[in-house]
């Protein structure tokens, strides 16, 4: 069987397991659907007092909020065998059986749930995201539609890249480092507004050591059909979804040498 | 039963408070979770603050602090249940604290605010600290906490927290008491968080809602749990205002604690104990 369809069994089950409580299911969603909209209410408020956030409208600010939110609720949907690996593989040992098995541990650890309750954050994102294209008047050809899909899916393995990097620190520290949750919701959290109006260095930040621009702030730009403010060419502006999937790549080989000196806790 | 007077629930209470304190490590990850989110914050709001058109009622130093004190007390917000009460209801233990010859409300109310206080001390001091001095001397001074407006202004806000602590302990213990019905405090959580976030102040100050929207945002009871101290504190709300807002904290507090004695007493006749 190939890895897509081991990885489709796995999702199965882990769905089955999850319908089986469909009002924990159900309220978990909502629950979770409420507390991201509060963000963009919050968002939405300010552009009504201030009108405008220098040349950035509600209706761009949304389609940088929308991208980001679907790219993080799926990173996250997927990827919760990563964010418990410190404590609930590590330091108990579990991680030994992961590697007698003849495949790839990340496959594994992808496989180990997919929290349907995500779907709430990731509804929300659509919704912010349908409002922000009903809104702005582009020309939506294949050139965008596909930059957008590309943000999407170079977002999602920029989360994905993330949570694997924490937990491959998960290999020397054992626990799992909560302060990696400032890269992640708080990657989200900056990425919400467009990267342009933060302090030099924190752009820098983001940009030259974790690329979460290169997925959530210039392929908008590119769809938005403007010039960048921050001056990067327009060719970058298509090209820079695929560093989401370099940094994930780097994440993975980060990954292996970890994996490489795993000494297991025993018992 | 024989009156003992408040012993027993400055004794829960002073328990409570220093196990809590035993969690250094997760108080300091938590700083830095919220001096991280505080700046993205921060950052935001000055943008729109120098960028955008419109005006606004409170100004970008004050908003600023608004984020800060907001960021230093979020452990005071009543956004989920006690997971050990959550556990006792699992597991039956719910049953001792019946046995107890105390009144389980007022047990349960010391008890949320040793677990609320006790959370928030750690992380305030720190947060409080380098927001308003070390920003000025490392030249973050435009992102700094401002010193509260006046001598008067820092007494009402300290009056005013403390209406805080009761009235998140009062619905804080609310919560607890749904926990009866529901056996896991989840189901609860979920909504609480994004209500209480939203209607506090936590998402954006209040005052930064439409104006239409302000008389309703201030009469509802969340607002007591940070746009009124906050705002009493640079003296957006001063003098008679400031002693209205106040009462109106304690009136939304007595309100809350009336209604949790009378759910307590309920639950507690009709109570079924799991386990064996």
């Amino acid at each position: 069987m190939g890895a897509l369809g081991l990885y489709g069994r796995y999702a199965m089950a882990s769905i089955k397991g999850q319908l089986n409580y469909p009002a924990s299911f159900v309220l978990l969603t909502i629950g979770q659907f409420l507390s991201t909209i509060v963000e963009f209410i919050g968002i939405a408020a300010l552009f009504s007092r201030f009108q405008s956030l220098g040349e950035w409208t509600l209706a761009q600010v949304a389609l940088f909020y929308g991208t980001v939110n679907i790219a993080f609720a799926v990173a996250d949907m997927i990827s919760r065998g990563f964010d418990v690996f410190g404590p609930l593989f590590v330091k108990t040992g579990e991680f030994d059986r992961l590697l007698l098995r003849p495949r790839a541990t990340p496959l594994q650890l992808l496989g180990y749930e997919l929290r349907l309750m995500r779907l709430g954050r990731l509804l929300q994102g659509v919704l912010v995201l349908a409002i922000a294209v009903s809104r702005l008047d582009l020309a939506w050809g294949l050139a965008e539609t596909a930059l957008l899909l590309a943000a999407v899916a170079g977002g999602v393995a920029f989360f994905l890249g993330l949570v694997v990097l924490q937990a491959t620190l998960a290999f020397w520290t054992v626990e799992s480092l909560e302060v990696a949750n400032t890269l992640t919701y708080g990657g989200v959290a900056a990425a919400q507004y467009p990267l342009e109006i933060y302090h030099n260095w924190f752009r820098q930040f983001f940009t030259f050591v974790v690329p979460l621009s290169c997925v959530a702030y210039f392929p908008i730009v590119g769809i938005l059909g403007i010039d960048d403010p921050l001056g990067a060419p327009r060719w970058f502006l298509y090209l820079s979804p695929l560093f989401g999937f370099v940094f994930l790549a780097m994440a993975l080989i980060a990954w292996r040498l970890g994996e490489r000196r795993y000494a297991s806790t025993g018992s | 039963m024989r009156d003992a007077g408040t012993g027993p629930y400055r004794a829960i209470f002073a328990a409570r408070f220093l196990m809590m304190l035993q969690y250094r490590a997760a108080a300091l990850a938590g700083i830095a979770t919220q001096f991280w989110f505080g700046g993205i914050m921060v950052m935001a709001l000055s943008a729109f603050y120098t960028e955008g058109g419109g005006s606004a009622s409170i100004t970008r130093a004050e908003a600023i602090t608004y984020i800060w004190l907001g960021q230093a007390f979020l452990g005071l917000l009543p956004w989920n249940v006690d997971p050990e009460i959550a556990v006792m209801m699992r597991t039956g233990n719910v049953a001792y604290e019946r046995l107890r010859p105390v009144d389980t409300y007022f047990y349960w109310f010391a008890r949320a605010m040793a677990w609320r206080t006790a959370a928030t001390l750690l992380r305030a001091i720190p947060l409080l600290l380098v927001t308003s001095v070390v920003f000025d001397w490392v030249g973050l001074g435009a992102w700094s906490l401002q010193p509260p407006q006046s001598g008067t202004a820092l007494a009402l806000f300290l009056l005013s927290m403390v209406a805080v602590v009761l009235l998140s302990s009062a619905l804080t213990t609310l919560l607890n008491i749904s926990v009866v019905w529901t056996i896991s405090g989840q189901g609860i959580n979920v909504f609480t968080n994004s209500l209480v976030l939203i209607l506090s102040g936590m998402v954006i100050p209040l005052p930064l809602f439409p104006d239409w929207a302000h008389l309703m945002l201030l009469l509802q009871p969340l607002a007591g749990l940070v746009d009124i101290p906050y705002r009493i504190y640079f003296a957006h709300l001063s003098g008679a205002e400031a002693i209205a807002g106040i009462a109106l904290q304690i009136f939304w507090t007595m309100l809350f604690i009336g209604l949790g004695h009378l759910c307590m007493t309920r639950t507690m006749r009709r109570i079924q104990i799991q386990g064996g």
